[in-house]
């Protein structure tokens, strides 16, 4: 209807316009808008770079510098999934802007750190420190300090140094104390006055920790001991017990020449799929009586142990020296399906957010895989700069992440 | 945590050995040499922190090892400390190569 009563002139002026309007959008062109949705954070550990990357295309968008000593290096991502907050181990907390991939706010707030968590209503960051050990809490828009909480005192007569820090449900977070064998649970709900519960004697030096992707669990990892310390956030007043006690059953146990990681991916349907320390083997535990059902044997010391999101099947890489393989578990028969020499140095794996591919870094090879979790093939690889972490924006809605 | 005894008779085996042998360590050959350090930042790295300031390991800084008597820095390498995380690397060094590691970071020249 407008086109037929259109004027000559306007016609005229229409197509007088047409180019340059072309001309306009091709300007835009060099920043499209776009959902943060299906973007990611690849952290280059050596040159303290982040690479912005986007999966829906399988590519880079940006680089990101200045982030300090990114050796051990995690992400949270703010509500929306616009901003990520990148854990330095030299303390320092940078929020880098997704879409104009900037660098908008970097505050150091420790010498040695070694990861964070984002509260439930995404209002506050928290990070856990090594040196001095503690947490400390920041306003999320402004990064301002709101509480220092200090650890409790070591055997050391240091404040203990704090692991596995993740987000419980009601801007609760937990965490626990390497140096003190301790799992506390913090209240944020004011922010510059937490609660903390301390929960002692949960076992021996707990490496790191997971909350369970409903939050309801916290597990922690022993070094110290063959087990793991399990605290149920919905009867905290019964206190943390000890699950998969004993699983080395006296065996000798072999070095371990990197800690694994632990986080709420690794639970699969019914099961929780666990590395053990010191044994070359992922332990299988029922999710919720905790009780152990079967142990994998796998080909070395297990670091990350990832429940694919369909949790059909988990997905294991290894400390040195056999970090340039990856194995398959598959969930309902408990064996290995697959074992895969992707690059030098897999340091870690992301899935994308309904599991159709899973992300590599090489870090000795300096690339990125993209592998089809349906076919084992390499989809794509991307050049990167000693790639270590890979963590996509769709964390920005899951607890424990 | 009390390893006082111990620790003495580490102190003086490593006494023994180093007067035993008061020459510096030599250096492994160039490419092997490279090899020994991208270990160091990137394995040893993972505990101790890429610039080896400390993480669930202690700093390997030259202030933090001050003092301490290298060749119970080379055992420790080479047989880990018991107890705690530190794993024993004699699988992949030798006792000449720990205690060239050790050298360089005595000596903060480790990059
Ligand atoms: C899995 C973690 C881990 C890895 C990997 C690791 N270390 Fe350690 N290392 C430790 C811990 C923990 C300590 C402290 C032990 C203690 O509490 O006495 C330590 C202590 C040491 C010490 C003694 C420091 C002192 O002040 O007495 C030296 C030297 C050392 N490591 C060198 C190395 C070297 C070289 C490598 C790599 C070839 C390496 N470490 C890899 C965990 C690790």
């Amino acid at each position: 209807m407008a086109g037929s009563t259109l004027a000559t002139g306007q016609r005229t002026l229409a197509r007088l316009l047409a180019p340059l309007l072309c001309l306009a959008l091709a300007g835009c062109a060099s920043t499209p808008l776009r959902g943060t949705g299906d973007l990611g954070v690849v952290i280059e550990r050596a040159s303290g770079s982040v690479q912005i990357v986007d999966n829906s295309h399988a590519q880079s968008l940006a680089r990101v510098q200045g982030l300090g000593d990114l050796s051990h290096a995690s992400v949270v991502f703010s509500p929306d999934a616009r901003y990520a907050y990148v854990f330095g181990r030299d303390g320092a907390i940078s929020k880098v802007d997704l879409l104009t991939a900037r660098l908008v706010q970097r505050v150091e707030q420790a010498s040695n750190s070694i990861g964070g968590a984002i509260s439930s209503d995404g209002r506050v960051i928290a990070a856990q420190n090594y040196s001095p050990g503690g947490v400390k809490l920041f306003d999320a828009d402004s990064l301002a300090l709101l509480a220092s909480v200090p650890a409790t005192t070591g055997a050391n007569g240091q404040p203990s140094r704090v692991v596995g820090l993740a987000d419980l449900p009601g801007k609760r977070f937990a965490y626990a104390l390497f140096d003190a064998d301790e799992i506390d649970v913090l209240d944020a709900s004011t922010p510059t006055a937490p609660k903390i519960q301390r929960f002692a004697h949960i076992g021996k030096q707990p490496y790191d920790g997971l909350a369970s992707g409903d939050g309801r669990y916290f597990i922690a990892g022993l070094y110290g001991e063959d087990g793991l310390a399990l605290l149920d956030s919905w009867h905290a007043d019964a206190g943390v017990r000890r699950i998969l006690a004993g699983y080395g059953r006296g065996r000798q146990a072999l070095p371990v020449y990197k800690m694994p990681h632990l986080r709420g991916w690794s639970i699969a349907g019914d099961y929780a799929f666990l590395p053990a320390i010191g044994q070359h083997e992922v332990l299988v535990a029922d999710n919720r009586s905790w009780a152990q059902v079967a142990t994998v044997q796998v080909l070395g010391q297990p670091v990350f142990v990832m429940a694919e999101p369909g949790g059909r099947r988990v997905w294991v890489n290894f400390a040195f020296p056999d970090n340039d393989k990856v194995q398959v578990i598959d969930v309902p028969t408990r064996q290995v399906i697959k074992t895969l020499q992707p690059g030098r140095a897999i340091l870690h794996m992301e899935f994308t957010a309904r599991g159709d591919a899973v992300w590599l870094s090489s870090r000795d090879d300096n690339k990125l895989l993209v592998i089809d979790t349906a076919s084992f093939e390499v989809r794509r690889t991307l050049p990167a700069l000693e790639p270590s972490g890979i963590f996509f924006s769709s964390r920005a809605s899951r607890m424990g992440m | 945590m009390d390893s006082g005894p111990v620790r003495r008779r580490l102190w003086l085996l490593a006494w023994l050995a180093a007067s035993l042998c008061q020459q510096a360590a030599a250096a492994p050959a160039e490419a092997r040499a490279a090899a020994l350090l991208q270990l160091l930042h990137k394995d040893c790295g993972a505990c101790h922190g890429l610039s080896l300031k400390g993480g669930l390991g202690s700093p390997l800084t030259p202030q933090a090892l001050a003092g301490k008597p290298a060749d119970s820095l080379v055992a420790t390498i080479l047989n880990g400390r018991p107890g705690t995380p530190m794993p024993p690397w004699r699988p992949f060094l030798s006792e000449e190569e720990a205690q060239w590691l050790v050298q360089l970071l005595q000596q903060g020249s480790a990059r």
